[in-house]
């Protein structure tokens, strides 16, 4: 069985809620939709206090190539547009609407019918991709017309679907691939047409096996498409190592994913293209899941972009009492919830519930060189080298030993027996040494 | 809920711990230990006891006295070095004997560097080898003739056999004796009944870990199996042995004991389970592991061979040990290759 080169570890599965149905989540009464939603350039407002809107209406205009529109997930009245507080507590542009009803732009194809055949041509993919605000839902959120629209210089050869889903919790992509399976495909095929490649393989790990059978049902009908069937193994969902799992070839270092020819998009994403393709549906809505050991519901929701995180958790019987920290995303990359009144964005993808006992972190003692840190990086680097240099604030060294190949997986922290909380000092040096670089190819100020 | 962690990813840990690491070593080390007893009795019981109490006692003072700071001997590193250490000494030692060893292998070996991970040399070698060449006469010789008083419910035969087959010397020192002597091969193999049954089932004289090779064997697989350690390094050590007395045994095998000896007498097996496998004084990466045990198993033929000690295990380790800081300068391999200059 396919799965990357080196490194990785294997955290328990514990996808507690893989059996739940995706449920409708309901509108709250108010939604704050954000306009960094995405990688790049944050999105301008362009509706003004008191403007009614539709579900599906532009609402924020993106600004440069890397950056994406945001639309309103409600109809209702723009209440104010104002700084609000993000889930890490940072300051973020946001448009308030105020609920009223649920009127949609007309031009949004509602019904069930799977739309299969395609009519737009590649430009017009690509174009229809960015008006409708479609950006990775994988997690980095970055923007989907931006990877479809390779530089000249790069020879794209097949599309990857991204379904290996190997956080540890997270199952609203398997939710997805079981309920929506064709669109999936379908997404596949739209991707492969507005790349002009003819394969397209969607790699999931071997611990859905109901997901891969679901998937292997239907892409018989479309030309090109190959379920590939992985090792289960984290971080096997990490751009770079799927590209490896999958085709067998590697990134090169500060190099781009099409340079092996390959563009990955999550399942999540797919599903989005298709929506935005064959339904003219904007991103404005995602499937997320409630889950945690402590946590008595374990749900599977379509959100609209801009519920309240605390709007969520009230209707999912409100936070367990025994939950200690609140993340969103997956427990190895997902972030900690600071403010739990902040909305959703278009990337979330769940709220994880950990006790004290799971997340609370040992006090840290003397690393014993056993090494299991360098054996699990799946980048081939050595985070012990990287934490001590690191807290030395050794740049040169630093970067004379790959801090800016670090994909910030964690799996050097997960494994350390010490408890060093390696990646932490990974993290901000890699942050400082990327600086200094970018700044050494920078022109030279004017004289 | 009154206030929540925030904290930066990975929100989870796996079950490794430094403690759970030295636990399974301390397991791994137990059948050789149950040996040791079953062959001495009390004073196996007494050796292991004094090391183990000694070391700890010697981490625990120095980290409050001298140090001053928290107590570490809960991470169980104190325990493995007390028992490796009784592991490398004749069952005979006296206590005040296993005392200084504890000394020179905690006080000075580990805690003087910095304490756990920065030690440049196995703590309990260094304190073997200090002994040996401070207490000779305790340390070789007739000191591997048990006590006969002290043995309680060993099997008497076995280990009389043991101590009567060797007259208180090992397996190698005493061939070595013999060969100087100018005797062949065939001839001392006739003449004391060596034979490979009793090298693995513990009827020879030694430290007190050299005695059961089975056991040893028992524990590395335990090891492996609970994925403390890689197989590599052994693995190496063990093969490099093999080759090197095999090419000498071809070349003229009445002047050179068989490759398969010199794998199951002396300290090898348990300096190549577990003294060269300590995390702290190994080389991190697989490259560096690999020249690590080559040199240590050439280093330990060129000793017993051709060296004035019968045995170079331990010197070998300690001397490979020094080499470790530059070994770890070999960079592991690297995912991501440098992109190609446009």
């Amino acid at each position: 069985m396919k799965t990357f080169r080196m490194g990785g570890v294997h955290p328990a599965d514990k996808k507690i809620s893989q059996n739940a149905q995706i449920e409708k989540l309901p509108i709250p009464k108010t939604v704050y939709i954000s306009m960094i939603q995405h990688l790049g350039a944050p999105a301008v407002p362009c509706v003004a206090v008191g403007d009614k809107v539709k579900v599906g209406q532009l609402i924020g205009t993106p600004t440069g190539f890397v950056s994406a529109p945001i639309h309103s997930s409600v109809s209702g009245t723009v209440k104010a547009i104002e700084m609000i507080n993000d889930l890490s507590g940072r300051q973020v542009n946001t448009v308030v609407i105020d609920t009223e009803g649920d009127e949609w732009m007309e031009g949004i194809d509602r019904s069930e019918t799977i739309e299969r055949e395609i009519k737009l041509d590649a430009k017009q993919i690509v174009e229809r991709v960015k008006e409708c605000g479609v950006v990775g839902l994988g997690g980095a959120t970055f923007p989907t017309s931006v990877k479809l629209s390779p530089p000249p210089t790069a020879k794209p050869t097949c599309v990857i679907i991204n379904a290996a889903e190997c956080e540890p919790y997270l199952t609203s992509d398997y939710r997805v691939m079981m309920e929506m399976p064709e669109q999936v495909i379908i997404g596949g095929t739209i991707l492969m047409k507005a790349l002009g490649v003819n394969k397209c393989y969607i790699g999931v790990e071997e611990n859905k096996p109901k997901a891969i059978a679901k998937l292997k049902e239907f892409c018989g009908k479309y030309s090109g498409v190959e379920v590939v069937t992985l090792k289960k193994k984290y971080p096997q969902g990490g751009e770079k190592q799927l590209i490896d799992a999958v085709i067998g070839k590697r990134v090169p270092s500060m190099g781009l994913p099409v340079d092996t020819g390959a563009v990955v998009q999550n399942v999540g994403t797919a599903f989005a293209v298709y929506e935005a393709v064959q339904k003219n549906k904007p991103l404005f809505e995602g499937v997320m899941t409630v889950t945690g050991d402590c946590s008595n519901q374990q749900r599977n929701f379509v959100h609209r972009v801009g519920t309240p995180l605390s709007f969520i958790m009230e209707f999912c019987g409100g936070v367990p009492a025994q939950a200690a920290k609140i993340i969103s995303g997956g427990p190895m990359m997902g972030k900690a919830i600071v403010n739990i009144d902040a909305p959703t964005l278009k990337g979330t993808s769940s709220i994880l519930y950990l006790t004290e006992a799971q997340t609370k972190r040992k006090e840290e003692s003397n690393c014993i060189r056993c090494g299991k840190c360098a054996d699990a990086c799946p980048m081939g680097l050595e985070p012990y080298l990287l934490n001590k240099l690191g807290r030395a604030s050794m740049m040169d060294e630093l970067e004379a030993h790959y801090v800016y190949d670090c994909i910030e997986c964690g799996c050097c922290s997960f494994t350390c027996p010490a408890y060093i909380p390696l990646l932490d000092t990974i993290r901000q040096s890699k942050a400082a040494v990327m600086k200094i670089m970018k700044s050494r190819t920078a022109p030279a100020p004017a004289k | 809920m009154d206030k929540l962690i925030v904290s930066p990813s990975p929100h989870i840990h796996g079950k490794e711990s430094t403690r759970r690491l030295m636990g399974d070593v301390i397991i791994a080390l137990l059948p050789a230990v149950l040996v040791a007893i079953y062959l001495f009795g009390l004073s196996a019981i007494h050796l292991v006891g004094v090391s183990v109490i000694s070391c700890v006692a010697v981490e625990y003072l120095i980290q409050k006295f001298l140090l001053k700071g928290k107590s570490t001997i809960g991470d169980l590193s104190a325990v493995v070095t007390g028992v490796l250490l009784a592991l490398n000494l004749p069952v005979s030692s006296p206590w005040w004997l296993i005392l200084i060893g504890a000394v020179v292998a905690i006080g000075i070996a580990k805690m003087t560097f910095g304490g756990l991970g920065q030690n440049f040399f196995n703590p309990a070698l260094v304190a073997r080898v200090v002994l040996l060449v401070s207490f000779p006469v305790l340390m070789t010789g007739t000191a591997f003739q048990a006590p006969v008083d002290g043995y309680i419910f060993g099997n008497a035969e076995i280990s009389r056999a043991a101590m009567d087959a060797t007259s208180g010397a090992t397996p190698l020192s005493f061939v070595k004796e013999q060969i100087a002597q100018g005797m062949t091969v065939s001839e001392i193999t006739k003449s004391s009944g060596l034979s490979y049954f009793q090298l693995l089932f513990s009827a020879i004289g030694g430290s007190a870990g050299e005695l059961a090779e089975l056991a040893l064997l028992l524990g590395f697989i335990y090891l492996l199996i609970r994925k403390v350690i890689k197989p590599y390094i052994s693995l190496t050590i063990i093969f490099t042995v093999f080759l090197f007395s095999g090419i000498l045994y071809l070349v003229n095998p009445e002047r050179f004991m068989d490759p398969l000896f010199h794998i199951f007498s002396g300290g090898l097996l348990l300096g190549a389970f577990f003294m060269a496998t300590d995390y702290v004084t190994s080389p991190m990466n697989l490259k560096g592991q690999i020249i690590f045990a080559v040199g240590i198993g050439v280093i330990t033929m060129l000793i017993r061979e051709f060296g004035s000690y019968p045995e170079g295990v331990s010197f070998a380790i300690l001397i490979m040990n020094a080499t470790v800081p530059l070994l770890n300068k070999i960079k592991p391999a690297r995912f991501a290759k440098e992109a190609q200059k446009k």
